[in-house]
């Protein structure tokens, strides 16, 4: 059984393992974007390596990468930042 | 068949050279051998500024940045064009110094600008450091999107019967006119060189040097900036002719992005971002724009400047071949002086009389020194 933390995402609080990336917990809980574009249009992880930047988030108030950041206990995520 | 002219090179200078020939009822055909302002017009910031320490730079860039306004309302929305003004921004009293004597140069051209207190500084561009010294506004300067509005005026010039070829590079010049890469002949009565840092390539004597540039944007939601910012140093740095050098230049897009400039290289002619001057990019914006700090930057890239030897642009016939122009060379002003070098251009070819004085464009002024080389 892998070990879980509880974080949360646009204010839900969420289950999920610790191991994973930011990017990967929003996919794995089924919420898709991490942004929209200029045109309103969904965007979602692409590269999953820290290029694209498709993946940008608010964590814990700061813009970042949700693919290079990991979840922690009681990270606060905030999509379409 | 024959072209009156044929122009080397698709960035904005020579898009609005086939623009405004085409429209003059010249037979145009124009060669860019990669995309559509894809070169330095992409690399740039697109900023229209007025630059007043050369008399003649003024004259160019006055000129040009009245015809970009008249030319505004006509413009694609993906252009992008915005009346921005400019804010040079002082860090002290010797920079509000200089800040007056840009004024009193601005006036001699008939530009209007106001002198800015700390106050009002403040109050303008909330954004700016405190215990800035004040600056100077020039309110006709202006922001537009270089390559759709390069895109633009290619359209243009095809919609008044130019052929515009894209994808193709010129392989060699010859007496009728050129090769292309694939041994096609495009015969021309003038050939008109403005394809940049190119232009070597074709006439290895044409004094043009890469000059290395770094822009960053950042992410949106950065705070609101609605002047272009530029500080006073910023020609200290532009001038110098040595060395690596960095000023705080910053435009702020409608978006909510901020697009950061600027570096300056020579003797680096690799295309890749060092992080170094990125680093430079950042601290010198800091300085000025302390939210910076808590802004992501999205992206950094490189581009460069077309530079001559008195950093004025080559603009007319080039002495050491018949039938051979040069509109090249314009370093950072491409953008900005891209309508007023057709103008000259059209003038000096349709006979007509040239909006400001062409001399200290013209490429004789390396001729002495150059004519063997040719």
């Amino acid at each position: 059984m892998p070990h879980k933390v509880q974080i949360l995402i646009n204010g839900r609080r969420e289950e999920v393992p610790a191991h994973i990336s930011v990017a990967a917990a929003i996919a794995a809980i089924g919420q898709g974007a991490t942004r929209r574009d200029l045109t309103g249009a969904p965007r979602a992880a692409c590269c999953g390596m820290g290029v694209c930047f498709e993946c940008r988030v608010r964590i814990d108030g700061a813009e970042k990468l949700g693919c290079l950041t990991r979840v922690s206990q009681g990270m606060e995520i905030t999509t379409d930042a | 068949m024959i072209h009156d002219v044929l122009i080397v090179g698709g960035g904005i200078v020579g898009c609005a050279i086939a623009e405004r020939l085409a429209l003059g009822g010249l037979s145009v055909c124009l060669v860019e051998r990669d995309c559509i302002g894809g070169g330095a017009t992409a690399a740039s910031m697109g900023h229209l500024v007025v630059l007043d320490d050369d008399p003649a730079e003024l004259a160019l860039s006055a000129w040009s940045c009245e015809r970009w306004r008249i030319l505004a309302d006509a413009l694609p929305a993906g252009a992008d064009y915005r009346a921005t003004g400019t804010l040079w921004v002082a860090r002290d009293g010797e920079e509000m110094e200089e800040a007056e004597r840009k004024q009193a140069r601005l006036a001699g051209a008939g530009i209007a600008s106001e002198m800015i207190s700390a106050a009002t500084l403040a109050r303008l561009e909330p954004a700016l450091a405190e215990r800035l010294a004040g600056g100077l506004r020039v309110p006709s300067d202006a922001v537009v999107y270089p390559p759709v509005a390069a895109a633009w005026l290619a359209r243009q010039a095809a919609a008044a019967g130019a052929d515009i070829l894209s994808g193709i590079a010129v392989r060699n010049l010859d007496p009728a006119g050129v090769v292309l890469a694939d041994g096609r002949e495009v015969r021309a009565d003038k050939v008109i060189i403005a394809n940049g840092c190119a232009a070597p390539e074709l006439l290895p004597a044409v004094p043009i040097r890469k000059r290395k540039g770094h822009l960053l944007i950042t992410t949106r939601g950065a705070p609101t900036v609605t002047h272009q910012l530029v500080e006073l140093g910023y020609i200290k740095s532009a001038h110098s002719t040595e060395g690596d050098s960095v000023a705080f230049n910053l435009q702020p897009r409608p978006t909510g992005q901020w697009l950061l400039g600027s570096t300056r290289q020579f003797d680096d002619t690799t295309t890749g971002v060092t992080p170094r001057l990125v680093s430079g990019l950042i601290e010198r914006g800091k300085a000025f724009v302390p939210a910076l700090a808590a802004v992501s930057a999205l992206r950094a890239w490189t581009g460069f400047r077309p530079t001559t030897p008195d950093h004025r642009p080559l603009i007319g016939a080039w002495p050491s071949r018949p039938g051979t122009w040069l509109a090249c060379g314009h370093e950072g002003l491409g953008v900005t002086t891209a309508l007023g070098t057709a103008d000259l251009i059209a003038a000096q070819l349709l006979q007509t009389a040239t909006p400001f004085d062409a001399e200290p464009f013209a490429p004789a002024r390396f001729a002495a020194e150059y004519e063997n080389a040719a």
